[in-house]
């Protein structure tokens, strides 16, 4: 029922869309950012890829730069999918294992200090994640600590708000890194930045301020995944990609995006968005989405308290009056 | 100091940097008026978990029992009136 749904409400023209979408590129690069190619990181997930083969399809692989940037906790599977991508697209890349300066900058070493005030027997080859709960059944979201011995057996306890806000900070180095290297690849090339966030993770703030949030364009943020994934197909993008489970690749034990982040699933997510942003009726949303309509309305209220929660991520710094400059110009 | 009044300085001085006690009605929504995030509910519980002693509960994480000075006060004293 609800890829039903989905079919029907998110179709587009792909064609069209891949045309627009390129255009704009060309002419941004062209005219506002006067760069001469795109740095594109791929995570070897379905958003950074549709990215990285819409900058190709753009400006052609001679001018992309792809950047593949593994980390103790990425799977292996990342990798191999972002290898497979760059080969396939034809684009020159690079590999750089960033554990290395995750490890100098503390990032591990703040981040297990925090996980064994919860769980004091943590240690060496023990995995983990955080797992969001509360907001899609109406209450307050808070966050779980979920980690599971080298055994396999796993536990859950309440995160305190410290200890979650000290593993998100520690976490978070992880996306700064990234866009420390994109950044220096960029400059190096003279080559603008692709940021990837698809309309969900844009509009509900689930990327890291200064980390995957920066950018200098983004080019599917205005699409539901659901219309990336069609974009993938129409572009042909290799199969292991397209269909490739939504993670957060960030965390050591596996994670799904609607686990740490989202009140659904996001086939369930693009709808409910969808349906929040054309002022559908709670109960239409549940019949769409196979929801009840409690849960449609506690839906709505996580997408409401997501987009006020985040809403200064997407903020420049804030300044005590406007100040004239070309950046107003450009707006 | 009565809870009540604890708990107004702590909203007040760590939310609003004020100590104008008219910045905050006892009925204001904390999450309606963008008074308290959700991220500051749950340092609010924290406090209240420190200050008082009682643990919060998952269940008990709605915004009934934790959105407002007077839905905090109510559901403080169900807990301690259960405990006793």
């Amino acid at each position: 029922m609800v890829e039903t749904a989905l079919h029907k409400v998110l179709q587009f023209d792909e064609a069209a869309e891949v045309a627009r979408i390129t255009d704009w590129l060309r002419e941004t690069l062209r005219t506002k950012l006067n760069r001469r190619g795109l740095v594109v990181a791929m995570s070897g997930g379905i958003d950074s890829s549709v990215c990285a083969a819409l900058s190709v399809k753009a400006i052609g692989p001679q001018k992309v730069f792809g950047l593949l940037l593994p980390e103790r906790d990425s799977s292996p599977q990342s990798a191999s999918r972002g290898r497979l991508l760059a080969e396939h697209l034809g684009i020159e890349y690079l590999v750089h294992d960033i554990a290395p300066t995750l490890q100098a900058i503390g990032c591990y070493q703040w981040r297990d200090q925090a996980i064994k005030q919860t769980f004091p027997e943590y240690s060496e080859g023990w995995k983990n994640k955080i797992v969001i709960a509360g907001g899609s059944e109406g209450k307050i979201n808070h966050f779980n600590l979920v980690v599971q011995s080298p055994d396999g057996q796993t536990q859950t306890r309440r995160l305190g708000l410290k200890e979650y806000l000290q593993i998100v900070a520690a976490t978070n180095f992880k996306q700064r890194i990234r866009k420390t290297l994109e950044y220096f690849h960029a400059d190096r090339l003279n080559y603008a930045v692709v940021g990837t966030p698809n309309r969900v993770e844009y509009d509900q703030g689930f990327f890291v301020k200064n980390g995957d949030g920066s950018a200098d364009v983004k080019p599917i943020a205005h699409l539901y995944k659901t219309q990336v994934y069609a974009l993938a197909r129409h572009l042909g993008l290799p199969r292991e990609i397209c269909s490739a489970t939504p993670t957060t690749d960030t965390y050591s034990m596996p994670q799904g995006q609607d686990e740490f982040y989202y009140a659904l699933p996001y086939q369930q997510m693009d709808l409910a968005l969808w349906a929040y942003n054309q002022n559908k009726p709670e109960s239409e949303l549940a019949l769409l989405a196979g929801l009840s309509e409690d849960k449609a309305r506690f839906v709505y209220k996580d997408i409401e308290a997501k987009r006020k929660t985040t809403a200064m991520l997407h903020w420049p710094a804030l300044t005590v009056q406007v100040v004239a400059g070309p950046r107003n110009k450009t707006q | 100091m009565s809870f009540e009044k604890t708990l107004r300085s702590f909203i007040l001085q760590n939310f609003l940097f004020t100590d104008d006690d008219s910045a905050l009605s006892n009925s204001d929504s904390f999450l309606e008026r963008g008074i308290i995030d959700s991220t500051g509910i749950l340092e609010l519980i924290t406090f209240i978990e420190e200050q008082i002693g009682i643990t919060v509960e998952d269940e008990e994480m709605v915004p009934e029992n934790l959105d407002s000075i007077d839905n905090l006060v109510r559901f403080i004293g169900s807990k301690q009136s259960k405990d006793h």
